[in-house]
């Protein structure tokens, strides 16, 4: 009888709890990511449902806003200018950390569903996603490298902004779905799930989807970088074996 | 995923996703150049993988690797044909090596300094606008004269080269010369094999006709000797000290390269000589023409990104 009492007691409290924080079940289509070599980018859906939304404080609607990142990289962006006549590098600025993917999607405009105060603190929009800690005193406006870094993943499909891609049904069921591109690189990737009412946000979760190459594009690349030599002398061996029977074959053909 | 529609290959050490048929179809095109011409085609395929997205310092490591295949399978016919001055390829090849290290080193330097798409850029003007002028003024008078009387070159002329100390005789190509001017060649070649991602060919063979004054049957085979080797040698340099050789992509530009020679080969058979050398020009220049144009017109987008140091 006690123990069922502890138990009750537990389970009431619990339940008191989730109701009075918002609460994030996430599902993920698939955690794992393997980069075949016929591998052409993938889809990913983001689903899950908010517990306890009927004991909100406000009447304000709900905004969810899902982000997915590759790990962060430095990444090195260079200006041109003309010099002699030609488009040469001139400018340099390094940005600390960078995605190589980034994707944001909101249910409805960005700025309606972060303001920019939780963007500021939890790093959600891409803008914010960037770090640059100090670009060289020479260069004379060092936010047009990070605007450039955006711009030129946008262009190549690594960064995306979908307003309204994610649904929210009943204030309780949310979905989305992010294409990942063909070009990825490996790592853990980060999914993280932001639920906002009036801009702020009142819970987030956060999970890892483990980006891989696997087979043949695995073991190619840790011999390319743990035995180059061997690398090496193996790419020479498929060469000359290749223009061998080129040869051979063709002097049959001939014949 | 699907077999049917275009199907993308990864490659792993560029980690790009590419249409296998672009791949295999830009081999094939630059395989029945080079079977046309008799050329190794890097000059040509090296520009052609940075358009398609090849990250440079792959495209020319890879493209190093692909040249000893196609090189190789050139030089076996002309080994049966004697046609190899295996002493004079020798002294290329010692040049060639320490060009290729030089070349190597300055590469590796450039390319912490974000500036080796400009250098591989210039040294493509540089190089095909001096040899496509040269060969197209060059086979305009050919097909002059080639009207007229059967040209008769002069051979043997006394120049300055033969004034030089440590003379060795090369008996394939009837030469008793010094052995600093080859050296010199090679280097040259060397540096540009491992800057460019080219065999050299392009510029060795007039080097070796008009420098060197080798016969020109033995020129193509001898050529093709020392690239195998110099390309062995960066191929070796880029793995080891860049990691940017993909295998991948070199089989795959290898697969059409094979076919897409005998092709050139059939086709260049049925043209004169004179022709094929002035649509070789033609070519060389408008790739040249190409590469200054974007060079001097304002590019759409004047930032670029590049992984930083310490990756």
């Amino acid at each position: 009888m006690r123990i069922f009492c502890t138990f009750f007691l537990i389970a009431l409290f619990c339940f008191v709890r989730s109701a009075l924080t918002q609460e994030i079940v996430l599902g993920l289509s698939k955690n794992e990511i393997g980069i075949t070599a016929f591998f052409d980018g993938s889809e990913i859906l983001v689903f899950g449902a908010i517990k306890a939304t009927d004991e909100l404080i406000s009447n304000e609607p709900l905004g969810v806003a899902v982000t997915i990142a590759s790990p962060l990289l430095p990444v090195m962006v260079r200006r041109k200018e003309k010099r002699f006549g030609i488009w040469v590098n001139v400018d340099a600025v390094e940005i600390d950390l960078a995605p190589n993917f980034y994707a944001v999607a909101t249910t409805a405009a960005f700025s309606q569903v972060v303001d920019p105060v939780s963007d500021l603190r939890h790093s959600i929009s891409m803008e914010r996603m960037i770090r640059s800690v100090g670009a060289p005193m020479t260069v004379d406006d060092p936010d047009a490298f990070a605007e450039a870094l955006i711009r030129i993943r946008q262009d190549q499909g690594l960064y995306k902004a979908l307003p309204g891609a994610v649904t929210l049904q009943d204030n309780t069921l949310f979905s989305t779905s992010v294409t990942l591109p063909a070009n990825l690189v490996e790592g853990a990737y980060t999914a993280r799930i932001f639920l906002t009412q009036d801009g702020n946000v009142i819970a987030q979760k956060k999970t890892t989807i483990d980006v891989r190459k696997v087979g043949i594009e695995r073991w190619l690349y840790n011999l390319a970088h743990q035995h180059p030599a061997t690398y090496g002398l193996l790419s020479l061996a498929i060469a000359i074996f290749a223009g061998w029977s080129a040869a051979a074959v063709f002097r049959v053909i001939r014949a | 995923m699907g077999l049917c529609g275009p199907m993308y290959i990864y490659l792993p050490i560029a980690e790009v996703s590419v249409n296998v048929f672009i791949l295999i179809g830009l081999g094939g095109l630059v395989g029945v150049l080079s079977g046309m011409f008799g050329v190794g085609g890097g000059f040509l395929m090296t520009p052609l993988l940075f358009f398609i997205g090849i990250p440079p310092a792959v495209a020319v490591a890879t493209e190093a690797n692909q040249i000893v295949a196609s090189s190789f399978s050139g030089v076996l016919a002309h080994v049966k044909r004697r046609t190899v001055d295996f002493k004079m390829g020798g002294v290329l090849l010692i040049g060639g090596l320490i060009g290729a290290g030089i070349g190597v080193i300055i590469f590796n330097y450039l390319k912490g300094l974000g500036q080796v798409d400009l250098l591989v850029k210039l040294c493509y003007v540089l190089f095909l606008g001096i040899i496509g002028s040269l060969m197209f003024i060059e086979s305009l008078r050919a097909l002059g004269n080639a009207k007229r009387v059967g040209n008769s070159k002069p051979r043997h002329k006394r120049t300055w080269i033969h004034a030089l100390p440590f003379k060795m005789r090369f008996r394939v190509s009837g030469l008793y010369i010094s052995a600093i001017p080859p050296v010199l060649v090679g280097i040259l070649v060397g540096i540009l094999a491992a800057i460019m991602g080219v065999g050299g060919g392009f510029i060795m063979v007039p080097a070796m006709i008009y420098l060197l004054g080798m016969p020109t049957k033995v020129v193509v085979g001898t050529s093709l000797f020392q690239i195998i080797f110099v390309t062995a040698f960066t191929t070796m340099l880029h793995a080891t000290t860049n990691y940017t050789v993909d295998m991948v992509l070199a089989v795959l530009l290898l697969v059409g390269g094979v076919i897409g020679a005998q092709f050139g080969t059939m086709i260049g058979a049925k043209l004169k000589a004179e022709q094929l050398r002035i649509l070789l020009a033609i070519m060389v220049l408008v790739v040249c023409a190409k590469l200054a144009f974007d060079l001097i017109v304002e590019p759409s987008e004047i930032f670029n990104l590049s992984v930083a140091r310490g990756h």
